[in-house]
């Protein structure tokens, strides 16, 4: 299950849209980190509308892209998490640290740019 | 009552397919949404578990009656690997022998109403947890 990763302006928009299985996660990962690089974009939003759980490892896995992400100059932000993920994440003990989170989509753009306007 | 569901789990993918059933067992057996993503979420750390340290096992879903009338469900996952040396470390919030988060074992804890764990070095692992419908 390959996540589809769009590029809009200096952003990319990963959305992810059914349940990802570890491989695929850490693809998205690799997949994520060399388009930052190609595209030298200023921001990420990863979609996680469609995630049925986020456990350790998912948690963990978004953790490295925003980090990774990070290294190159560039913000992340993780948008749609469903309020009983939510829930359940906390219960766990996941609390995604310092990695900047958004309603939606467009919460996550509007997120984005206000950030490159107080940088410019 | 409905019958036992077991999967067998030897790769990732077998992560997903096992709490994607464990969800729709536990709506079955009248979980909200927000409890079958919990129940969920835990099949998924012992899942993992089992992919990680011992290759193979299984995690089997079984509906279960309390003494006190009350429903739930139990998962048990089970696995014939390497087995825990040391459990109360492996309890321990941020602990890993992985280089996880060290959140499994002990966030499964907290998101089930009873947790019970037997293992020991050689020999295998067994977690039982259950939840209960409130």
């Amino acid at each position: 299950m390959q996540v589809p990763i769009l590029k809009q302006g200096g952003v990319l928009i990963a959305t992810i849209q059914a349940a990802l299985s570890d491989a695929d996660l850490l693809d998205l990962r690799t997949a994520l980190v060399q388009q930052v690089v190609r595209y030298r974009s200023s921001g990420v939003i990863v979609d996680v509308t469609a995630m049925d759980v986020m456990d350790s490892f998912a948690s963990r896995t978004l953790l490295e892209i925003s980090h990774m992400i990070r290294l190159r100059g560039a913000a992340t932000v993780i948008v749609g998490i469903q309020p009983e993920v939510a829930f359940a994440m906390v219960q766990l003990g996941l609390t995604l640290e310092d990695i900047p989170t958004a309603l939606d989509l467009e919460e996550g753009l509007e997120y984005l740019q206000q950030k490159a306007r107080s940088i410019n | 009552m409905a019958t036992d569901s077991q999967i067998l789990i030897a790769s990732d993918r077998d992560i997903v397919t096992a709490r994607q059933q464990g969800r729709a067992v536990a709506l079955q057996t009248g979980f909200s949404m927000s409890e079958a993503t919990l129940i969920a979420t835990a099949i998924s750390e012992l899942a993992r578990n089992i992919v990680s340290y011992a290759n193979r096992g299984s995690v089997t879903l079984q509906p279960v009656n309390g003494s006190n009338g009350a429903s739930g469900l139990t998962i048990i996952a089970s696995d014939s690997g390497p087995g825990i040396a040391d459990i109360n470390l492996a309890l321990r919030d941020g602990y890993s022998s992985s280089g996880g988060l060290g959140l499994g074992l002990p966030g499964v804890r907290r998101l089930m109403d009873e947790f019970d764990i037997v293992s020991s070095s050689g020999s295998g692992t067994t977690v039982t947890v259950t939840k209960w419908l409130p």
